[in-house]
C-alpha cells in the first residue's frame, strides 16, 4: 500500500485522527477500493466513528490488490505523528503512508521543508472488520448546520459534562445537560439552550423526539468540522436508536455514530401535545417582565408550585432521568450478549453490530429492555406536567 | 420573595463577571444578600472556614440596568441565599457577547438563580441560553450572622504593595513554610516573613503609605504590628485577584487578624484572615 497526502490535506488527515482519538484508543485502518477508511470505536461499543478518504484525497493512492488488508494500532502512536498541527501545516509538504507487511508495520513519512524527512514506523495488529450498520436515510429527523452554530452551542456546557439531551419540535431544537441521579439534580447547574430552525441550513423534523448522548464524543466531531469548516449533518430517530453525525465533501466522509439513552416512549407521546399547544418558551422568556416567577419559600410554609409562565416543556417533562446509566445503556441494546465486558476472543464486529441491530427491532422490544424502575418515574412526571400546565 | 436583575451593558456584564469569578476563587460557597440597593457576597468568619471571613459589597445600580426585588416580607426588604459562585462564574464567562443577561430567582426543581442570556445570532429569533443554578434560601433566624461586622480597632493601617508582586513572593514562600508573618507600621513599611529551622526569609516593602483616618497618631510609627497567618489563606486571596484594584489596604490588629480591603470601581471586597492560634 502506498498513499501520499499533500499540502493542506495533511492537516485534515491529522485532524481526523485527533477526532477519532476522542472516541476510542485504537485506530482501525482499512484501505478499500473506494478509499482509505479510518475507524474507531469505544470500549463500551456505544460510539463509533469512521472517516473515509476517497482516492482523490490523495495525490497517490495504491492499495494491495486481492486480499482485504485490515489492521489496528494504538491511536496515540498515530497521533504523535500528527501532533502539533499548527507546525505541521507550516512545515510538512507531504505525508507518505506505506505498508510493510513482512514487519507488520505502517510507515508514516513526513516530507518537511528543507529536505527534512521524519519517518515513523508504527506496528499494527491484524484485526477483524469493524463496520457499523446504520442507515442515515431512514431517520425521522435530519438537520444540517454550520459548525460554528454547534460550537457556539456546546461552549455553554462545561467540558466535564458527560451527556447532553437534544429535544426537537417543528421549529426549535433544545439542548440541555443531562443529569443522571436525583441527588445530583438538586446541586447541579442545569443549562439549556434553544436553537431556532433558521439557524440551520436544513431542519426537517418528523417526530418530536428527545435523545440523550455523550457530549464528549460529539465534541470530537466538532473538532474536525470546525477546523475544516464543513457543515455537520445530524440524523436521529427515537431514543435508544443511535444518532449519526456526518461531515462530507467531495473527497471525504466522516460519520460519528453515537448510542443514545433508551427512554420511555410514553413520556414523549404525552408531551407532544404539550409542545404543539404551548407558545415557544424562549420568546416568552425574553419578553417577560417581573411577575414571571414567584416563590413561596418561607421555611415554615410548604413550597408551592411555580405560577405564571410554565417552564419550557422540555424542562418539566424530561427532568426525570431514565434509569439505565450511560455505561450500562449498551446492555439494553446488547441483551443478546452474555456480558457487556470486552471479550478478547470474540470478534468485535459481532458485538458491535448488535448495537445497531437493536435499533432495527420493533419499538415494543425496546420497551421490554427498560428496567422496571422507569415505570415509577413515568407516573410522577405526568403529575409534574399537569402542574406546570 | 422576588428578584430580577437585567444587565444590558457589556462593560457592566464584564465587570460583574469578574467580580463573581473573583468570589468563586475565594470560596466555594457563600451567602448572597440582596437589598434594594446592594448585593453582598458574604462569608462569615467561622471555624469551619478556618476563621476566614469575606465581605464583598456591590452597588446594584452600577451593574444592573434593571433591578427589582421584593424581600421575604413587605417590611423586610432583604433576601439571603446560600450560593455556589463557581457555576455562576462559568455561566457568565460564556455569555460575554450576550445582548442581555437576566438573573432571576426562580423555582424549578428547587430554588434556583437562573442566568438567562440572550445571545446574538444571525437568525431572526434570538438564541437564549439559560443556566439554572440551585441555591438555598436562608431562613431569617440565621440572618444576624450576615450583618456587617463592625470593623475592629486596628493597630496599623497600610496600603498594600502591588498584588502581583505580593502574590509571587507568597507563592515562593509557600514552598518553604506553612505560616507567614505579616507585619507593618505607620511609616509605610511592610514585611512578609517566614521562618523555618533552616532558613528565614523576609521580603521588605517600603514607602507604601498609610491611609488617613487610621489608628491614633500616638502610636510609634516604627513599631510593627504583626500577625502570623496560614500562608495558604493569604495565597488564596491573592490568587483570586484578577484586576489591580484602585485602592488596596491592609489593617492589622496585632496578633489577632489581618483585614484586607480592596476597592475597585465601587466594588469593595474585604477579607479577614485570623491569626494562627
Amino acid at each position: 500500500m502506498q498513499c501520499v497526502v499533500t499540502g493542506g490535506n495533511v492537516k485534515v488527515l491529522g485532524k481526523a485522527i485527533h477526532s477519532l482519538s476522542r472516541i476510542g484508543d485504537e485506530l482501525y485502518v482499512e484501505p478499500q477500493e473506494d478509499g482509505l477508511a479510518l475507524r474507531s470505536v469505544n470500549s463500551s461499543r456505544s460510539a463509533y466513528a469512521c472517516f473515509l478518504f476517497a482516492p482523490l484525497f490523495f495525490s497517490r493512492y495504491a492499495i494491495p490488490t486481492g486480499l482485504n488488508f485490515r489492521c489496528k494500532m494504538a491511536i496515540k502512536s498515530v497521533q504523535s505523528v500528527f501532533k502539533s498541527l499548527a507546525t505541521l501545516e507550516k512545515t510538512v509538504e507531504k505525508c507518505h503512508i506505506g505498508l510493510d507487511e513482512q514487519k507488520d508495520r505502517l510507515t508514516f513519512t513526513l516530507h518537511c521543508k528543507h529536505g527534512l524527512l521524519k519517518t515513523h514506523n508504527l506496528s499494527y495488529q491484524d484485526s477483524e472488520s469493524l463496520e457499523a450498520v446504520f442507515d442515515k436515510n431512514s431517520c425521522a429527523n435530519v438537520f444540517r448546520a454550520q459548525p460554528r452554530v454547534l460550537v457556539d452551542t456546546v461552549v455553554h456546557f462545561p467540558t466535564s459534562l458527560e451527556e447532553v439531551t437534544v429535544t426537537v419540535s417543528d421549529e426549535r431544537m433544545w439542548v440541555r445537560n443531562h443529569v443522571e441521579d436525583e441527588a445530583e439534580r438538586s446541586k447541579a447547574m442545569l443549562t439549556e439552550l434553544c436553537l431556532a430552525a433558521d439557524e440551520f441550513d436544513y431542519f426537517a423534523v418528523k417526530a418530536h423526539y428527545s435523545i440523550t448522548f455523550c457530549l464528549k464524543e460529539f465534541r470530537g466531531l466538532l473538532l474536525f468540522a470546525e477546523s475544516t469548516g464543513l457543515p455537520v449533518s445530524m440524523y436521529f430517530d427515537e431514543p435508544g436508536s443511535p444518532v449519526v453525525l456526518s461531515v462530507t465533501d467531495s473527497v471525504l466522509e466522516g460519520n460519528f455514530v453515537l448510542a443514545t439513552l433508551s427512554d420511555n416512549h410514553d413520556l414523549h407521546k404525552s408531551n407532544r401535545g404539550g409542545d404543539a399547544d404551548q407558545p415557544h418558551p424562549p420568546d416568552d422568556f425574553m419578553s417577560d417582565d417581573m411577575d414571571a416567577y414567584l416563590i413561596a419559600m418561607d421555611t415554615s410554609a410548604a413550597p408551592g408550585p411555580s405560577t405564571a409562565d410554565p417552564p419550557p416543556p422540555s424542562l418539566a417533562t424530561f427532568r426525570k432521568p431514565p434509569a439505565p446509566n450511560y455505561r450500562t445503556r449498551t446492555h439494553s441494546e446488547e441483551e443478546e450478549e452474555d456480558d457487556g465486558e470486552e471479550d478478547p476472543e470474540r470478534p468485535p464486529d459481532k458485538k458491535f453490530r448488535s448495537l445497531f441491530f437493536g435499533s432495527v427491532l420493533p419499538p415494543s422490544s425496546q420497551m421490554n429492555t427498560q428496567p422496571l424502575t422507569t415505570q415509577e418515574v413515568l407516573a410522577s412526571d405526568s403529575e409534574d406536567e399537569t402542574e406546570a400546565e | 420573595m422576588k428578584f430580577r436583575g437585567k444587565i444590558t451593558d457589556i462593560a457592566c456584564l464584564n465587570h460583574f463577571t469578574r467580580v463573581v469569578t473573583t468570589i468563586s476563587k475565594l470560596t466555594k460557597t457563600c451567602v448572597l444578600r440582596l437589598t434594594p440597593d446592594h448585593l453582598f457576597f458574604i462569608l462569615p468568619g467561622k471555624v469551619t472556614n478556618g476563621g476566614v471571613g469575606m465581605w464583598c459589597q456591590l452597588l446594584q445600580a452600577n451593574f444592573f440596568q434593571e433591578y427589582q426585588m421584593e424581600g421575604v416580607t413587605s417590611e423586610v426588604q432583604e433576601i439571603c441565599l446560600e450560593v455556589s459562585p463557581e457555576p455562576w462564574s462559568r455561566a457568565l464567562k460564556t455569555v460575554q457577547s450576550a445582548k442581555s443577561v437576566k438573573l432571576k430567582l426562580t423555582r424549578k426543581h428547587c430554588a434556583c438563580v437562573t442566568v438567562a442570556a440572550e445571545l446574538p445570532t444571525l437568525s431572526s429569533v434570538g438564541r437564549v441560553v439559560t443556566h439554572d443554578v440551585p441555591v438555598d434560601v436562608i431562613p431569617r433566624r440565621l440572618w444576624q450572622e450576615f450583618q456587617e461586622a463592625g470593623v475592629p480597632d486596628f493597630d496599623v493601617s497600610v496600603y498594600l504593595p502591588p498584588l502581583k508582586t505580593m502574590k509571587s513572593v507568597v507563592d515562593r514562600m509557600k514552598n518553604l513554610s506553612n505560616f507567614l508573618v505579616m507585619e507593618a507600621n505607620l511609616n509605610g513599611d511592610m514585611n512578609l516573613k517566614i521562618q523555618t529551622d533552616l532558613v528565614s526569609v523576609t521580603t521588605h516593602f517600603k514607602d507604601l503609605g498609610n491611609p488617613d483616618g487610621g489608628p491614633s497618631q500616638s502610636r510609634d510609627p516604627e513599631v510593627m504590628a504583626e500577625v502570623t497567618v496560614d500562608i495558604r489563606k493569604l495565597q488564596q486571596f491573592l490568587m483570586g485577584q484578577q484586576v489591580n484594584p484602585s485602592k488596596a489596604l491592609c489593617n492589622i490588629v496585632h496578633q489577632n487578624v489581618v483585614h484586607l480591603v480592596l476597592l475597585h470601581e465601587d466594588v469593595s471586597l474585604q477579607y479577614f484572615i485570623p491569626a494562627v492560634a
